[in-house]
């Protein structure tokens, strides 16, 4: 038994050591960002609490950078992907796991080999194709080559086919259209997965670096990621780490708070598939 | 409403779908006995037409554009040499793209870092996760809690939490930084990992990366624990076989197929690395010396030196056979090693 209990301190030790590696960042962003600019650049030695907290480097945040401008773009960018994708991805579901036409099977494991396409691979092409299209700078260019995604057709197809024919029998029976029988049946049915794969894009989105970096260099159209690199480099000077910290909790905290919201969907949707990393 | 609801065919719906409950098989078996016995369900509801293709209309066009197009497109540019970008010319067709990147000392050094991050982070990051899911699988009171924190690294944007190292690990005029602090407790002398010299970066780098990859990896693992039919364990125990063992005769072969998944998705992601040097070191990462493959490839695109799409092409290429191949030795291994059931 003692040897047992000796084994029970250990493990939660461990794991609160780990907690702690985990948190200290999100604990130390939070502190810096309250500290006053002043009092902090006059610390040698890094306090850990602050008995003085200012909002001043929020407002420095959102007045000095444009921060407001890139959390919009971010918005919309995130938005428009997210709904052009439900959309697509949706239809294309319907169709493999419902609809009956010559090819349907050899073209979905076609969609299925296209999974293993990496994405560095293919950005070369479409930095150049959006550029000819002289799309850079502007929405349409930074949304158009994520509004598919073959995972997610496969994943929203498994889930459309667990459906019993019967329902589709009996809606065809009352004279039901295939497309009214996917709006009415085949989307409520299946909204858990829908929230899931929505959630999990919005992550996808508000994260995004590489590509809005490749093809806006006019800060007007900066996504967060882009912004917060832009901030760093010529935002407030590079001394002002309070006023940066500021920035990226805003950055941070719509995205930690849509995860506390769904946590389940998220981790569940994750452990189905999801890859980072 | 009686002889339909006994009709044998139950789904937990709402009522506002209401023609679902209208008519199942078995109704329509009985109004039409005839239709049924000679064409079957199938051949009487399933038309053959080609409406399907215009559903997978707008996915065949955007995979076509943004997928497929460039994915032929950019081994035809690999091997254009001394192609323009704002003439679309070029002279030549042959292998020299790939010779210059070979021969690019910024590639070699994206090479290298590439590797040695792929080499300490992927075993270190999966080995760590094993042990945290272990000894979080094998706790009730604060299990969610700590499921909970650890997944949060997930949800975070890589750009801007990578701020928060960098200034936990830099060395300024005014201050040394968080652990530079740490380092003297333990009576060390500070070091500049943000610019200092090149383990230290390789350092906060690889402590970055392992940091952001690890909620994946516990969460996989802590599923593929929880999947483990406790009859094994049970049986064992009645056996007074010991916990060591018991974790190594049954856990690790139960799991092996979800560890050997998070190895070869670590590997791959491993290479692909570019947004937590960014974060780190800014993004003149040749200048930092810390660039990776794949920021290789967008420096070549765009940035400074950029323009290059052959070269950019050619690189990515390289990476991709590199990864391609590990991936297969990877395979090969598993077979002897992964028990699948």
């Amino acid at each position: 038994m003692k040897k047992n209990r000796i084994l029970t301190i250990v493990t939660y030790a461990f794991l609160t050591f780990w907690a702690l590696v985990v948190l200290f960042p999100f604990y130390w962003m939070a502190l810096t960002s309250v500290k006053d600019y002043g009092a902090y650049n006059a610390e040698h030695i890094p306090k850990f609490f602050t008995l003085s907290p200012t909002l001043q480097n929020y407002a420095d945040a959102f007045t000095t950078v444009p921060l407001g401008r890139y959390l919009l773009n971010t918005l919309v960018f995130t938005a428009g992907t997210t709904a052009l994708m439900l959309v697509v991805i949706t239809l294309s579901a319907f169709a493999f796991a419902r609809l009956q036409f010559a090819g349907r099977d050899l073209v979905f494991t076609l969609f299925l080999a296209l999974m293993m396409i990496p994405g560095e691979l293919v950005v070369i092409t479409n930095f150049a194709t959006i550029t000819n299209l002289e799309l850079r700078n502007t929405f349409t260019g930074l949304i158009l080559p994520s509004v598919t995604s073959v995972f997610y057709i496969y994943l929203l197809r498994e889930n459309f086919a667990q459906i019993p024919d019967e329902l589709y029998y009996a809606a065809k029976v009352d004279g039901t259209s295939d497309f009214r029988y996917l709006r009415r049946v085949m989307i409520p049915i299946c909204r858990p997965t829908l929230v899931t794969i929505t959630i999990l894009k919005i992550i996808e989105c508000w994260n995004s670096y590489v590509w809005p970096r490749l093809i806006t260099d006019d800060a007007n159209y900066y996504l967060v990621s882009n912004g917060i690199q832009e901030i760093r480099e010529n935002g407030f000077g590079r001394a002002n780490i309070p006023a940066m910290m500021a920035a990226v909790v805003v950055i941070s905290l719509p995205l930690i708070l849509l995860f506390l919201l769904f946590r389940r969907q998220i981790m569940s949707g994750i452990a189905r598939g999801g890859t980072k990393g | 409403m009686t002889r339909l609801r006994d009709s044998g065919f139950h789904l937990k719906l709402t009522d506002h779908n209401s023609y679902m409950q209208k008519l199942c098989k078995s109704d329509i078996c009985r109004l039409f006995p005839d239709l049924y016995k000679r064409f079957g369900m199938e051949s009487l509801m399933e038309k053959q037409n080609n409406k399907g293709w215009l559903y997978l209309l707008p996915a065949i066009l955007f995979l076509g554009a943004f997928l497929i197009y460039p994915l032929i497109d950019v081994f035809i540019y690999s091997f254009e040499e001394g192609y323009n970008s704002a003439s679309q010319t070029f002279y030549g067709i042959g292998g020299y793209n790939y010779s210059y990147v070979l021969h690019d000392a910024y590639f070699l050094q994206a090479l290298k870092n590439t590797f040695i991050l792929v080499i300490i982070t992927v075993p270190l990051s999966t080995g760590l996760a094993l042990l945290i899911s272990v000894a979080l699988s094998s706790i009730k009171p604060l299990q969610e809690l700590f499921q909970t924190v650890f997944f949060l690294p997930y949800v975070t944007n890589t750009l801007a939490v990578g701020l928060v190292f960098m200034i936990l690990f830099k060395k300024t005029p005014y201050s040394d930084g968080l652990v530079n602090l740490l380092i003297h407790c333990f009576g060390g002398s500070s070091v500049d990992f943000i610019e200092g010299p090149y383990w230290a970066k390789m350092f906060v780098l690889c402590f970055y990366t392992v940091w952001v990859v690890m909620p994946f990896k516990i969460l996989i693992l802590t599923s593929a624990l929880a999947g483990v039919n406790p009859v094994y364990y049970n049986a064992a125990r009645v056996d007074g076989t010991g916990r060591i063992r018991m974790f190594l005769k049954i856990t690790l072969p139960m799991i092996s197929p979800m560890l050997f998944y998070l190895v070869i998705t670590g590997f791959i992601g491993a290479f692909k690395a570019y947004s937590d040097a960014v974060a780190l070191f800014g993004t003149n990462l040749n200048a930092a010396g810390m660039n990776t493959i794949v920021g290789y490839v967008y420096d070549m695109l765009y940035r400074d030196s950029g323009g290059y799409p052959s070269y950019a092409s050619a690189a990515a290429i390289i990476l991709f056979s590199i990864v391609l191949t590990i991936t297969c030795i990877n395979l090969l291994v598993s077979k002897k090693h992964v028990h699948y059931h």
